[in-house]
């Protein structure tokens, strides 16, 4: 009895995280490998029919054309958003570091999208802006100029939502921004009374410094972009000529329209491992170029 | 113009830090200059030099920022001006102030929709979810975080480190298997919103978790070792110790649970059934569906009128946003 009374309080902290625990094996651990076993088979849930084990929803990905033109499509998708988005924030960030009057605000003024862009009224207003009688479009109609179809021209339907990534570049931005503000000034001083020249500082100090952030951000940012779902799904329906069908949406048709949930899963599964894939590759390569200052070395 | 002045001038007021900064960075760019008294005529000409280059640099940077915001804030500024105008007008011109000002567009906005659902019910529906859903995600995750960060436990190692993994464990694989299980459940189309609901009882934001250890782990553990010693127990240590002082993350935590929730499209798209229970965002999505194309001042409007409680959280609170983001970085 005392011993199970001393047995008790010293795990008492376990009963903080008996939530979690259920949380963690009701609603992650178990569908995750529910998943994976049903993306071994032809499960359909409208049928609910199932004939047992097969690796056709793998070949498929790689073999069917629409399915492997939206794995290319999301790798493409990824890396026009990622670079684009963290080099901007990068950028502007450094700007805003250099303690200008009105700094908050324009801080402020460059978050706003980040904080609102998810919702779907900023992807409605996206349709408005890039639409082929859109604002876009006849904005630069009076400058006399032909802008491209965003909406409707495969070429561009994708960079169209990439644009509204982008413009969502504050979360990353105050990101670097806070890194930013840790670089201690001497080393700036230093190098001023050396001669470097602001580009030099920035790609000497700056950019070495605050690699832990740039690798933070790269990987949530990649990690995010792989997922993208409500620009397509909303604004282009993954048209025109499935030019913006991403593996999301391409997982969401196949689950939830046509209701081949062991496709799905298969599909869900590919990107999985590809993302793990990236996260691996980063944190692996984060010992040669990311620089943390409590090392020794 | 003269608001953005004013904005200029208040936000410096709030902001006191960067001052003493401002005064070492000058000490940096000034360095040519030695003593005041034996300026020679080289010195005072590379002074003034020195002085216009920065001028001219300081003149770029507000450039650069003005310009980068204008291009940031104009497609916003311009929502708002094309629900006020007429259809006929709103791709005509770049001006986002209307020429002949309408409510048209505001009035059918707030028509009812298919006859039971219409922008304030649909609004109404999506605060009946976030809200349970920020409180049941704020009160599971601080239970959690407390149990992880100040209690070593059997197994405590291990199942830190899988929720740590899950933090890596994108959503979009989790769809489908959730999905079926919500089913089994008979949760798909629940009137309460139970999918949505309940997993957040749970602490599945493993973000916010971490966010909260993160700053726990800076909260020195004295005081709760003086009122261990007056006879608190471990919950009175949490609620009367622990929560007040991490009381700004807590409010972080709950300001983008907030915004997340109530942006959120996927989750009532794969849960809600039926037209009367949809949210905001549904409702939204299919206004402009059926509408794009010919009453866009509707369309905006709807949307304008559906973000608007967003807008206001976030400027009363940008700070929070802001502090939160840059404490660990937040997904957005």
């Amino acid at each position: 009895m005392n011993k199970l009374k001393k047995f008790g309080k010293k795990n008492i902290g376990f009963i903080f995280i008996i939530p979690w625990l259920i949380g963690f094996l009701v609603f992650k651990a178990y569908p995750f490998l529910s998943s994976l076993y049903y993306s071994f088979t032809d499960y359909n849930l409208f049928t609910g029919k199932s004939d047992g084990f097969t690796l056709q929803n793998y070949k498929d990905v790689f073999t069917i054309a629409v399915e492997k033109t939206a794995l290319i499509t999301t790798f493409k998708y990824a890396f026009m958003t990622v670079p684009m988005k963290l080099v901007f924030a990068l950028f502007i960030a450094y700007i805003l570091n250099f303690k200008l009057k009105g700094v908050n605000l324009f801080r402020t003024i460059y978050y706003v999208p980040s904080i609102l862009g998810g919702s779907v009224a900023i992807a409605v207003l996206w349709k408005a802006l890039f639409n082929d009688n859109g604002l876009i479009r006849s904005g630069f109609a009076l400058l006399g100029i032909d802008a491209p179809h965003f909406m409707s021209d495969p070429k561009w339907a994708l960079l169209m939502i990439s644009i509204l990534r982008v413009w969502q570049f504050g979360s990353a931005m105050v990101v670097f921004l806070a890194a930013l503000k840790g670089v201690p000034t001497e080393l700036y001083e230093a190098a001023a009374i050396d001669g470097a020249s602001k580009t030099r500082q920035f790609f000497s100090i700056t950019v070495p410094l605050i690699t832990p952030v740039i690798f933070y951000n790269l990987v949530t940012q990649l990690v995010q972009a792989f997922q993208e779902f409500n620009g397509p799904y909303i604004i282009t329906r993954g048209g025109p000529l499935g030019s913006t069908t991403l593996m999301s949406l391409l997982i969401y048709n196949n689950a939830f329209v046509s209701y081949d949930m062991g496709k799905a899963s298969a599909q869900a599964w590919v990107l999985f491992v590809i993302l793990m894939i990236f996260t691996m590759i980063s944190f692996w390569s984060q010992k040669h170029w990311v620089y943390y200052g409590d090392e020794e070395n | 113009m003269s608001i953005e002045n004013n904005n200029i001038e208040t936000s410096e007021k709030t902001d006191i830090t960067p001052k003493a900064d401002i005064k070492k960075s000058d000490k940096v760019e000034m360095t040519p200059v030695l003593g005041k008294k034996s300026l020679s005529k080289e010195a005072k000409r590379a002074n003034r030099n020195l002085m216009v280059r920065r001028g001219i640099n300081t003149f770029l940077r507000y450039f650069v920022l003005i310009l980068v915001g204008a291009i940031m804030i104009y497609p916003l500024i311009w929502m708002v001006g094309a629900a006020f105008k007429n259809n006929s007008e709103i791709f005509s011109s770049m001006n986002p102030i209307p020429i002949k000002g309408t409510l048209d567009g505001f009035k059918n906005a707030v028509k009812s929709y298919g006859g039971n659902i219409n922008i304030w019910k649909s609004m109404l529906n999506t605060y009946s979810y976030v809200i349970p859903q920020v409180i049941l995600t704020v009160v599971s995750s601080v239970l959690t975080a407390y149990g992880f960060a100040r209690f070593k436990f059997v197994g405590h190692d291990i199942l830190f480190g899988l929720m740590m993994a899950m933090l890596f464990l994108p959503q979009v694989v989790l769809n489908v298997p959730q999905y079926m299980l919500f089913n089994k459940f008979g949760w798909v189309g629940s009137e309460h919103y139970l999918p949505l609901i309940v997993p957040a009882a749970f602490a599945t934001e493993t973000y916010f978790i971490f966010m909260l250890i993160q700053f726990l782990r800076g909260v020195p553990k004295e005081l709760e070792e003086s009122a261990q010693i007056d006879g608190c127990n471990v919950f009175q240590i949490l609620i009367k110790i622990i929560v007040p002082m991490i009381m700004p993350a807590v409010v972080s935590c709950a300001l983008f649970k907030f915004m997340w929730a109530s942006n959120d499209f996927i989750g009532p798209l794969l849960y809600v059934k039926t037209p009367a229970k949809y949210p905001a965002t549904i409702f939204v999505k299919l206004s402009m569906d059926s509408d794009a194309g010919f009453d866009w001042n509707r369309v905006l409007a709807t949307s304008l009128i559906s973000i608007m409680p967003n807008i206001l959280v976030f400027f009363a609170a940008q700070n929070q946003f802001i502090e939160g983001i840059s404490a660990g970085g937040v997904k957005g």
